[in-house]
């Protein structure tokens, strides 16, 4: 119960079209034990900027509080929205300058006027690097291949969506440390939509077994 | 000539009885006595024009240099104390490169003139220090345009059209208010603002000048430099034919 609260997790942020979706799923571990089933690992930065958070729940926590912070004051001080980059520059500095404390790996994205829909994957170390799609957490190895092959430049917003909602349902079937539901949101010009997807609506491959009411007596 | 402070002026910190701060107007009467500098902001980007007094023949040409590069998209020039000048330079691209380390983009104008603006301000306020005795017009391209402003040595900055600080700022702010700037391009910009910088020189009461310029235009892909040589002896002899016009006019 005490022991450090560790994302083991998938996330997902990808560009399409009109903007980005971001993707998680919810199961929030203390070893062996879910400590929360229905997590949220999408946290808001901005009103066009959100941040996929992924490790340890406390580090990934605090680095989006105090880039929250930083970015409300800068978005008063320069009287506009900030950019993504801005947005992922700041996570950046703060994963990179204490590397050594920190274990957390986190995907930037969002939408702004001047690049439209953008993507930054922020990894362990402090790395920055502005991708098409980028993925993150434990369930991340299981995906590389497939989203090589299956993302394409600008998709549509449905197409990208369930994209996204199958790559981390294939990552929840395969990775221990992954599970629940899946959450996305979805940023563009227009504003912001989340969605919720629960076990019975995400799609079923080889081997498992389709959910189904429970035959209990009450 | 000199307005009488009654001890209110002794120090920046100290108000007059009608709310003046006396130190920082004097501070600006540095600037009034300094060489024209000039800014305008044309539909495609910032022309800035400095009417660089010569003090000794002796110096050499483009030495005193009074347009400063900031970053890559802005460039600041001086009016006042030069000294003062370089301090305020040297802060401006402090911040540029700060701002671009810790936010990951270039300094938008406006946060930049506010920064430089924060810093003349500082120095109006402690009796240890004294206000810069300089004036500065910042002329920048950034992502939401061309943009000029002016910061004075009480801390204040402001957004131009055009702008115009130094000894003949009166005339030159006519004539800059004749202009259509937002038809005209930043080739008939450079110009305009050679017209005007020899127009407002006195010939009698000053020594020689040197006319020094730089723009950030499209034509200079959105980068602060120099204007081109060419493009500068072309202005300079145009400027020098229309004041012998004016002359003949009599």
């Amino acid at each position: 119960m005490d022991a450090p609260h560790s994302m083991g997790t998938t996330i997902i942020g990808m560009e399409y079209a009109e903007g980005v979706i971001l993707g998680a799923d919810s199961r929030t571990t203390t070893g062996l034990y879910v400590a929360n089933r229905a997590s949220d690992k999408i946290t808001q930065l901005t009103d066009n900027v959100y941040v996929c958070r992924s490790g340890s729940a406390a580090d990934s926590q605090v680095v989006s509080d105090y880039v929250r912070y930083f970015l409300n004051q800068h978005t008063i001080q320069i009287g506009k929205a900030a950019s993504v980059k801005t947005a992922a520059t700041l996570v950046r500095e703060l994963s990179y300058q204490n590397k050594s404390f920190l274990e957390t790996g986190l995907i930037v994205a969002g939408w702004d006027i001047h690049e439209g829909g953008s993507v930054y994957g922020v990894p362990l170390g402090g790395t920055m690097l502005r991708l098409p799609f980028a993925t993150g957490g434990s369930g991340c190895s299981y995906l590389y291949g497939f989203l090589d092959q299956a993302w394409q430049p600008n998709m549509s917003r449905e197409d990208a969506e369930k994209l996204v909602v199958k790559a981390i349902a294939l990552a929840i079937a395969r990775d221990g440390a992954s599970g629940g539901v899946v959450r996305t949101i979805n940023v563009n010009a227009y504003g912001v939509e989340r969605n919720f997807y629960a076990g019975d609506q995400l799609p079923l491959f080889y081997d498992e077994l389709a959910p189904r009411p429970t035959l209990m007596q009450f | 000539m000199s307005t009488i402070g009654t001890g209110y002026d002794l120090s920046v910190t100290t108000f007059s009885p009608d709310g003046r701060v006396f130190q920082i107007e004097y501070a600006t009467k540095a600037v009034d006595n300094s060489g024209t500098v000039v800014g305008v902001r044309c539909k495609d980007g910032v022309v800035l024009g400095v009417e660089k007094l010569i003090s000794s023949k002796m110096l050499l040409e483009g030495s005193n240099r009074r347009i400063h590069a900031i970053n890559r998209h802005a460039g600041m020039a001086l009016a006042g104390l030069a000294a003062d000048g370089r301090q305020i330079v040297t802060r401006a691209r402090t911040e540029a490169a700060n701002y671009l380390s810790f936010y990951g983009e270039d300094v938008p104008i406006k946060e930049l003139s506010n920064r430089v603006a924060h810093y003349s301000h500082l120095c109006t306020l402690y009796w240890w220090l004294r206000p810069f005795g300089s004036s500065s017009i910042i002329g920048g391209y950034d992502i939401d345009g061309p943009q000029l402003y002016t910061i004075d040595p009480s801390g204040v900055a402001y957004r131009y059209y055009g702008a115009a600080i130094g000894k003949g700022r009166q005339a030159a702010k006519t004539e800059i208010e004749k202009l259509r700037l937002a038809q005209m391009t930043c080739r008939e910009g450079v110009m305009a603002v050679a017209k005007i910088i020899y127009g407002v020189h006195d010939e009698s009461k000053d020594k020689s000048f040197e006319l020094e310029m730089s723009w950030v235009c499209d034509e200079s892909k959105r980068e602060h430099q120099r204007i081109p040589s060419d493009l500068l002896m072309e202005a300079k002899a145009m400027a020098r034919d229309a004041q012998e016009d004016d002359l003949d006019a009599f």
